[in-house]
């Protein structure tokens, strides 16, 4: 059976806590959806489901960091940012402590759980804390990896993490570092910045379509939305002169946001941004919900020969 | 305790008092209601329980104090200083830009703070993952937090006392600060929390209820609680805001109020802080 993003979540923290026993895990009565049941089982000493109770949650997590553990706290990213922000904000963040805090299910893959689950503004929410670290992996290798990363970086993270399914983009033993995003394809005309398990396989499909309309398109996985990529960011700007981003999320905010803040401020350059146009969240299938904020892979090749024809 | 001891703490409970306002009122304003409340249980946990050494203030087998009402943090600073955590001449710099004593408690920037505070309802959140830590690191310290009685309306408080309860953190010892006061008026006016004793023995806590301006009591309460390993222990302190305070005992808007220099040097007088101490000013 093939493994789900959160099987991957759990099973690093598990071998991650093998060697190191300042990994704990919290859970606010999802524990089955994050699947992190494989930990409870092997290290029950070290797993604390709070129950309901998203904000005691990430205030139990920031004692036993300020105590030196690494704890990696998840709920769904909706509760996970806005019902916890200011504790995730004051006990974690401001004291300078070490809390991952993990928010599953972004944007429409929270499908039938519809809008009042359905995360479009966490990553807007974050971006605002000063230093804090933002990622959302695109695939099972990275998620390993970033989560590997995540416990060995001393700072406060949040991080978007898809759950259920499965996809492969890189090989097994590409390395990843914080900060640092990565050139899926290189291109000339016009460069996609997409981010996370659904958009960066749909701005891949997108760059196929544009080469068959003979359009030259970069690829960019972004997998860390803060500290952004500014000097991989730029270097494309100047490349392509023209940059698409693709997000699970709202287009302000977000990681359309941040590119657009970093263009206008250091080289400006044509920007299309795919994601909710200022949009609630509502039920559906992904393939329903995909379309219904027009961020299939035809509407990013659409948004990029818009955004090409301004030149 | 015997008489000797009450005697030592009562009056070092009285120089906490003189320092606390004198620092406070250096710079003219302050939450001087809720710092008065909390002074004889701080000086009891500081000078007479707490495992702790100011010279080595992170040391990991010494007992930890999360001051979530962090506001109160000038009575906490006054402590830490005349027990030698940092120079006393920190304590006039309160609030100034650039001070390592800001309003609310920081773990960062001053020595002997366990937990950063200020925003109500979370430090007895990170007061139990401190005591669960303690608990995975199989060290034997206590871990005690200060709530305040607004405080307790808070609806973190009482995620944080299920999951005590739940986790049977016995190493944990908390108090309430029921002076009765918060900012808009009488606690029973604005948002009743009474019946407190019953509402944390029904959510699993070891419970007690003294008066918390007693040292013979607050030793009393917190032996009888460290006996209670099973349970989260919590001591409810019936307290008078401003206490010992000529111009802020029992006032509503002791909370955070100005403080003159006439209502300093007669504060100071009435606790009697020699003159050579008064500084302020």
């Amino acid at each position: 059976m093939a493994k789900d993003m959160r099987d991957v979540y759990a099973q690093t923290l598990v071998d991650l806590a093998e060697n190191d026993d300042r990994i704990c895990v919290l859970e606010a009565d999802l524990m089955n959806a994050t699947g992190t049941k494989v930990f409870k089982q092997r290290f029950p000493e070290r797993m604390f489901d709070v129950g309901v109770a998203e904000a005691n949650m990430v205030g139990v997590a920031s004692g036993l960091s300020a105590e030196g553990k690494i704890p990696f706290a998840a709920s769904f990213g909706t509760f996970a940012s806005r019902r916890t922000f200011d504790q995730f904000f004051l006990s974690a963040n401001y004291a300078q402590l070490n809390v991952k805090l993990v928010g599953t299910d972004p944007g429409i893959t929270a499908q039938f759980n519809g809008g009042t689950h359905m995360p479009f503004e966490d990553i807007g929410m974050m971006r605002l804390v000063p230093n804090l670290v933002i990622i959302e992996p695109s695939d099972l290798v990275s998620c390993e990896a970033l989560i590997r990363a995540a416990a060995a970086h001393q700072g406060s993270m949040y991080i978007r993490m898809h759950r259920k399914g499965s996809n492969t983009i890189y090989d097994e033993n590409e390395q990843f570092e914080l900060g640092k995003g990565k050139v899926l394809v290189d291109g000339t005309d016009v460069t996609l910045i997409a981010a996370g398990f659904v958009m960066v396989p749909e701005a891949l499909k997108a760059a196929e379509i544009l080469k068959k309309e003979g359009i030259s398109a970069a690829v960019i996985d972004m997998h860390t939305i803060k500290p952004l990529d500014n000097e991989l960011v730029l270097a494309y700007a100047k490349k392509t002169g023209a940059i698409v981003t693709c997000e699970n999320h709202q287009v302000t905010g977000g990681l359309g946001g941040a590119v657009a803040e970093l263009l206008t401020a250091e080289y400006p350059a044509l920007l299309g941004r795919i994601g909710a146009q200022d949009m609630f969240g509502q039920v559906g299938t992904q393939d329903y919900l995909i379309k219904a904020y027009e961020m299939t892979a035809e509407d990013i090749a659409q948004k990029a020969m818009a955004t090409i024809s301004k030149k | 305790m015997n008489q000797e001891k009450l005697q030592d703490l009562q009056d070092k409970a009285r120089i906490v008092r003189i320092e606390t306002l004198k620092s406070i009122g250096h710079l003219g304003v302050g939450h001087v209601g809720g710092a008065m409340s909390i002074v004889e249980v701080l000086t009891y946990l500081y000078y007479a329980e707490m495992h702790i050494d100011p010279k080595a203030p992170r040391m990991p087998e010494r007992d930890r104090l999360v001051l979530s009402k962090g506001h109160a943090g000038p009575t906490l600073y006054s402590i830490l200083a005349l027990k030698g955590f940092f120079p006393m001449e920190w304590l006039l710099t309160l609030n100034q830009g650039g001070t390592k004593l800001p309003s609310h408690c920081d773990r960062n920037l001053t020595p002997g703070i366990d937990m950063t505070t200020g925003s109500l309802g979370q430090g007895l959140s990170a007061a139990i993952g401190i005591a669960l830590a303690t608990r995975l690191d199989k060290r034997g310290n206590h871990v005690y937090a200060i709530i305040g009685d607004g405080e307790s309306q808070e609806g973190q408080v009482w995620e944080a006392a299920m999951s005590a309860a739940m986790f049977k953190v016995g190493n944990l010892i908390a108090f309430t600060d029921y002076n009765k006061m918060q900012i808009d008026g009488m606690t029973k006016d604005i948002m009743d929390i009474d019946a407190l004793e019953s509402k944390w023995l029904s959510f699993g806590w070891h419970v007690q209820r003294i008066n918390g301006h007693d040292m013979q009591a607050i030793e009393d309460a917190v032996t009888r609680a460290k006996t209670v390993t099973d349970r989260p222990s919590m001591i409810v302190l019936d307290t008078i805001k401003g206490k010992g305070c000529t111009c802020a005992e029992n006032l509503v808007g002791s909370h955070n109020m100005p403080i003159s220099a006439e209502q300093l040097e007669e504060a100071l007088t009435a606790l009697g802080a020699e003159a050579s101490a008064k500084g302020g000013n």
